[in-house]
């Protein structure tokens, strides 16, 4: 059995506001294998971009972390001194964002911010040209030799992240968090991305978390995925599985609110609003909007449970959930 | 089948002069332009709905924006029956203001967050002297009830909404003056899926109800295709390819078209991949000669670097700007 990469267990994150508390991540378990996408997939709110900061410890204050355990590489990140944690980050787990104009530095140029990014820079100038030029070409940036002298800004978006990638390649981490890495892109470019990206993690072996609210991509690009709602992992599967036989409410209506190219498959919204998350109470977050909820469903802990091999779901009702397309 | 057009769009162009610096001035470069919409044509039939779809920078909004008078065109006409809505001043335009309406990206800006959605209906209502006073209110609730939401949110300010509940808010504003055409300019972009479905189903139900014609601007293929009857693709300012949806879908002529549909990641099943292509759009301020997108087309010849193809029909309906369409996706 393969040692994963990374392995998260029970996270717990806080959020303190004038109003009271946002529960904002919940019991979130999973572990990524080396070599693995893992989506973590989910609309606005649900959890999905803190529970990936939270991951390297960088959530912005006042959210903070209130429980649980990230191992990586036999540490737990989560107990280490800030000052080991820094020699993880990055090196042996990196990020890239939605936009990376936040992530480059718009004062330096494209060559220092890559050189800085190479884990066995050579002395010779030359040689360490060459190295970064040959980054710049893996990645698909045309005229890379100009290109090393140009500032984030000067970069279309499409480019800017491909520079992200190729600080990735230098760096060569264990394990990357993509938090929408397309999101910010047109279509055309996100799908050059993509393929980019995949073509990294197989060339690296990395283990990849992506971070998305599009089902299309979790559809094209994942091998197994997590379904975020309010805070918490309600569906977990191996991606062609989870479209094939969803077994979460949520996770059908997510489906069924995705316009399909097939003009014959209804648009089935899901009804009413995602719900307020300071003091959420008890039950199933999901109820109020649940077509299968039962009084059952409205009290205590619902149990993230074994519903077949390699999949869990967090519904009582996960035996009666039917497939996202009434034929 | 009712096939007067409300809408007839020829030849419309503008363009955004980019600002001259000193520099350029001493140098004598000649003045440059963004070409946002450069040579535009279409009819849109009365009831039907025409999606516009395209990438950033196309010009699509501009086109949507040209077409209602809220950008002035530099040329070309816009007749709607047989007024050219292009040559009218602000003055003879204003009757046409209230047969046209708008519904903009982002609730959360098209929104004044100081007045109640009760007061900003009402101001619509009374500026186009829709009513009476005394039956404004139960417009309003009427208005409200036909977006989906309760007579009694008239009290509430934007801020209370939702981003679903709010472009619910912007729609009734749009609907408040009963327009004959809506241009919906990525209404769903900035929604949450399982939200965007729920107005996408308000205006398609609405649109029947009501017998609207629409023009709707996105990015998202699979959200176009959704609600258009007929779709017409920009690139860099032109049309590439129009047709009927179905076709447009089932048989996609233009390789851009074709691109696009191979780019969009399908939750349905395996991908479609039909053609990739690399690089990025060019600048609209230095439009490629030739055909423009042939720096980034896997078909081009050495005439598409010379001439730039027309919109020609190649079916019935069914438009195409491509020197190559017959003999790669004939």
């Amino acid at each position: 059995m393969t040692t994963p990469a990374l392995q998260v267990t029970d996270l717990r994150v806080d959020i303190p506001t004038r109003r009271g508390i946002v529960e904002a991540v919940r019991d979130v378990s999973f572990s990524v294998l080396p070599g693995e996408t893992f989506a973590l997939v989910g609309e606005s709110g649900s959890g999905k971009t803190t529970v990936c900061r939270a991951l390297l410890r960088l959530l912005h204050p006042p959210a903070r972390i209130t429980g649980g355990a990230v191992r990586f590489q036999g540490r737990d990140l989560l107990r280490l001194r800030e000052r080991d944690l820094e020699a993880v980050r990055g090196r042996g787990i990196a990020m890239v964002f939605q936009d990376p104009m936040t992530a480059l530095n718009p004062v330096l140029t494209i060559e220092r911010q890559i050189g800085e990014a190479l884990t066995d820079a050579p002395r010779d100038r030359g040689e360490r040209r060459r190295r970064l030029v040959g980054l710049l070409r893996q990645v698909g940036i045309p005229d890379a030799e100009h290109r090393l002298r140009a500032y984030p800004h000067q970069l279309s978006g499409g480019q800017r992240q491909r520079v992200m990638l190729a600080v990735i390649l230098a760096r060569r981490p264990a394990v990357l968090l993509a938090d929408e890495p397309t999101t910010a892109l047109d279509v055309t470019i996100q799908a050059q991305i993509l393929r980019l990206l995949a073509s990294l993690q197989q060339q690296l072996g990395m283990a990849l978390v992506l971070v998305t609210h599009d089902l299309g991509i979790v559809r094209q690009v994942v091998h197994r995925v997590a379904v975020m709602y309010a805070g918490r992992i309600v569906e977990m599967a191996p991606a062609a599985e989870l479209f094939a036989r969803p077994r979460h409410p949520y996770t059908v209506g997510l489906i069924a609110s995705v316009p399909s190219m097939d003009r014959d498959r209804p648009l089935v919204p899901i009804p009413g609003t995602p719900p307020d998350l300071v003091g959420l109470g008890e039950g199933c977050a999901f109820a109020p909007r649940c077509p299968l909820a039962a009084a059952e469903c409205r009290r205590g802990e619902i149990p993230l449970r074994d519903v077949g091999p390699e999949r869990l779901s967090r519904c009582l009702k996960a035996e009666l959930v039917g497939a996202p397309v009434a034929v | 089948m009712p096939s007067e057009p409300l809408l007839r769009v020829r030849d419309l162009v503008k363009h955004f002069p980019l600002p001259r610096t000193i520099l350029d001035v001493v140098g004598r470069r000649p003045p440059e332009a963004v070409r946002a919409v450069d040579g535009v044509s279409f009819d849109l039939t009365r009831g039907t709905t025409l999606g516009l779809v395209g990438e950033s920078g196309c010009g699509k909004s501009t086109l949507g924006r040209c077409i209602l008078r809220l950008y002035q065109p530099d040329s070309g006409a816009v007749w709607y029956g047989d007024v050219d809505l292009a040559a009218l001043d602000e003055r003879a335009l204003a009757p046409f203001r209230r047969r046209m309406q708008v519904v903009l990206q982002d609730p959360y800006s098209s929104l004044d967050p100081r007045q109640s959605v009760g007061s900003a209906l009402m101001e619509v209502l009374s500026v186009h002297g829709i009513g009476t006073p005394a039956d404004r209110p139960g417009r309003v609730a009427t208005l409200l009830g036909l977006v989906g939401l309760n007579a009694a949110d008239a009290h509430k300010y934007p801020g209370e909404f939702s981003g679903g509940q709010r472009q619910r808010i912007s729609i009734a504003r749009a609907l408040a003056v009963g327009p004959e055409l809506l241009v919906a300019d990525e209404p769903v972009s900035a929604l949450d899926v399982s939200i965007q479905a729920q107005i996408l189903r308000l205006l398609l139900d609405l649109r029947g109800s009501l017998g609207l014609t629409m023009m709707f601007i996105s990015h998202d293929l699979r959200v176009v295709r959704y609600l258009s009857d007929e779709v017409a693709v920009m690139y860099l300012g032109k049309i590439v390819e129009q047709a009927p949806a179905a076709a447009l879908f089932s048989r996609p002529l233009h390789p851009y078209t074709l691109a696009l549909l191979s780019a969009i990641p399908e939750v349905e099943a395996a991908p479609r991949q039909l053609i990739e292509i690399e690089g990025e759009p060019p600048s609209a301020v230095r439009v490629p000669r030739g055909c423009r997108f042939h720096p980034r087309c896997p078909w081009r010849t050495p005439r598409c670097l010379e001439e730039a193809p027309a919109l020609r029909s190649l079916a019935s309906g069914h438009f195409v700007a491509c020197h190559e369409a017959e003999r790669h996706a004939g």
